[in-house]
């Protein structure tokens, strides 16, 4: 009977079928190598400029020097320092507000009652910049660290809350049809319909607010903390350190670029009915 | 098991004032039988189906279920158009979820899953994501997930009405196979009037804006049928449905003979 099944449609797609993988293994291949070359062969340039003496080596220090200062702080242990005070910042605030966003999320992304109580709330709120309230959270928890953290919560607590609330409305409604239909309870709906019908927009929503944090953390450690990536491009500036600066940048970028691999990484493994759609 | 709807109306308040989908529907189906509801499109069929499940309340009149199976058993399992399946859940946990909310423990109800699932002819692709599959096999995996849920009572809402004419011939043919195997009483609405007839031992023509049963078709010939020249009667009982449903499309559209 299967050579009856829909000729025209193609048929069933099986997944990972090894020519299409190849194919677009290969892609990505040219596509990367190409990137690294332009990279490499633009370095090269102003290494070169450089050496020539065609450009200020205070402007821009030579790659050879940011790589040997980027060793060195290695080394020393200063990066790590810094770069463990910005990592716990980010996952403490990010785990306590985007949280507390997500299950605000899915309360109000199931209750329409809920839903038309908090809204304005919401829409009054969320446009506020965040990082223009780190003044007011340091006048009620004091000037430490609780008060960064806070901040940092409160920045990832809306794009999770609006990421979710989003992903449980999009589910179709045939979908809690099918549930009652069978009879299932209210924590069978939620386990089976409701939480993973959002999770592609929960997931989502995670890679936005850990990069809102990232970005938090490090304004609040430029005007807030004596360490963290914010804190080391502060003093970096201020003694006119710019080959630090460069460094510093470099590994803010390094570890956006990381979080993203992380979480399409983590994307696929959760959610393996989505892995050929957007995300 | 049998089904009996009284008087049963159902009006929704719109913004415009009350709209009847329905009125005065009364019938009576006995066990195991099997009915195909045709109509012009927006006649009430879906609403019907959704009374009959339980989903929304009739307006007035009753549904009476006699003979009804003992409580915490499932009375009716729909079966949808062609969204009806959780793209997050792959063929087996799909076909098993009406166990599985019946608080079956995983191992027993993927046994019986996979019974159903090969019965289908899908047992290569019980891993399967159903965005893996073409839309015939979706409609069998959730052909099979009403079955293994086992109700006495099937509803219905054009399984077929999104594939082509061939797979739609072979998927009726197996789901006559199975509902032979595994009787059900079953409620089927389509707005074809040729499966109708190759399908049902009855069949309710309704009539457009409210909806109402106008007519009811027995087909007594035995079951695989033949459309072709084999069968004269069916080919009339045919023909009449066609007339009445062409003159209850030209009134629902306001087009005058």
């Amino acid at each position: 009977m299967e050579h009856l099944e829909d000729p025209r449609r193609g048929g069933p797609k099986k997944p990972g079928s090894p020519d299409v993988k190849k194919k677009e293994l290969r892609a990505w291949g040219v596509e990367r190598w190409s990137l690294l070359l332009v990279v490499l062969i633009l370095l090269g340039i102003w290494e070169l400029s450089h050496r020539a003496g065609a450009i200020s080596g205070l402007f821009f220090p030579a790659p050879s020097i940011i790589f040997e200062t980027f060793s060195r702080l290695i080394k020393n242990g200063k990066l790590a320092e810094h770069l463990y005070a910005t990592l716990v910042r980010v996952l403490l605030g990010f785990v306590i507000g985007g949280g507390a966003g997500t299950m605000v999320g899915l309360v109000m992304g199931w209750s329409a009652r809920l839903r038309v109580f908090f809204d304005p709330l919401i829409a009054a709120a969320h446009p506020i910049p965040k990082i223009a309230t780190l003044p007011l959270i340091m006048v009620l928890l004091g000037i430490g660290e609780s008060s960064r953290i806070a901040v940092i919560a409160i920045a990832t607590f809306f794009p999770m809350l609006i990421n979710t609330m989003a992903g449980v409305r999009q589910i179709p409604t045939i979908h809690f049809d099918v549930a009652r239909n069978y009879g299932a309870t209210l924590l069978k709906t939620f386990t089976r319909v409701i939480w993973p019908g959002s999770l592609p927009m929960i997931l989502t929503g995670v890679r936005l607010a850990l990069n809102i944090a990232l970005l938090i953390a490090i304004a609040v450690e430029m005007v807030a903390s004596q360490e963290g990536l914010g804190a080391m491009i502060w003093l970096a500036w201020q003694t006119l350190r710019t080959e630090e600066l460069y460094v510093s940048l470099l590994v803010i970028s390094i570890l956006g670029i990381f979080f993203n691999f992380l979480l399409q990484r983590v994307t696929d493994s959760l959610v393996p009915w989505k892995t050929d759609q957007e995300i | 098991m049998e089904l009996i709807c009284q008087d049963m109306t159902k009006v929704y308040q719109t913004r415009n004032g009350p709209i009847s989908a329905l009125e005065k529907i009364t019938f009576t189906i006995r066990d195991n039988e099997w009915i195909c509801i045709v109509g012009p499109s927006g006649c009430g069929k879906t609403t019907l189906l959704r009374l009959v499940a339980g989903l929304i309340e009739p307006s007035t009149g009753s549904i009476r279920y006699s003979g009804e199976p003992s409580n915490g058993t499932l009375r009716s399992a729909l079966v949808f158009q062609e969204h009806g399946l959780f793209p997050w859940m792959t063929v087996l946990d799909n076909v098993a979820f009406g166990l599985e909310m019946q608080g079956m423990a995983k191992r027993q109800r993927h046994e019986h899953a996979q019974a159903f699932v090969e019965k289908v002819g899908l047992a290569s692709f019980a891993q399967n994501y159903p965005h893996e599959l073409s839309v015939g096999m979706r409609q069998r995996v959730g052909i099979a997930r009403a079955f293994v849920a086992n109700p006495p009572m099937l509803l219905m809402d054009e399984p077929f009405g999104s594939l082509d004419a061939q797979t739609k011939l072979v998927l009726q043919q197996e789901l006559l196979r199975i509902w032979k195997d595994h009787p059900k009483l079953i409620l089927y609405v389509t707005h074809d009037i040729e499966e109708a007839i190759l399908l049902s031992d009855r069949i309710f023509v309704m009539t457009g804006h409210p909806g109402r049963i106008r007519n009811q078709i027995n087909i007594s010939s035995t079951r695989p049928r033949d459309l072709s020249c084999k069968e004269p009667d069916l080919m009339e009982i045919k023909w009449n449905i066609w007339k009445i449903l062409e003159e209850e499309v030209r009134k629902s559209l306001g087009v005058l003979m």
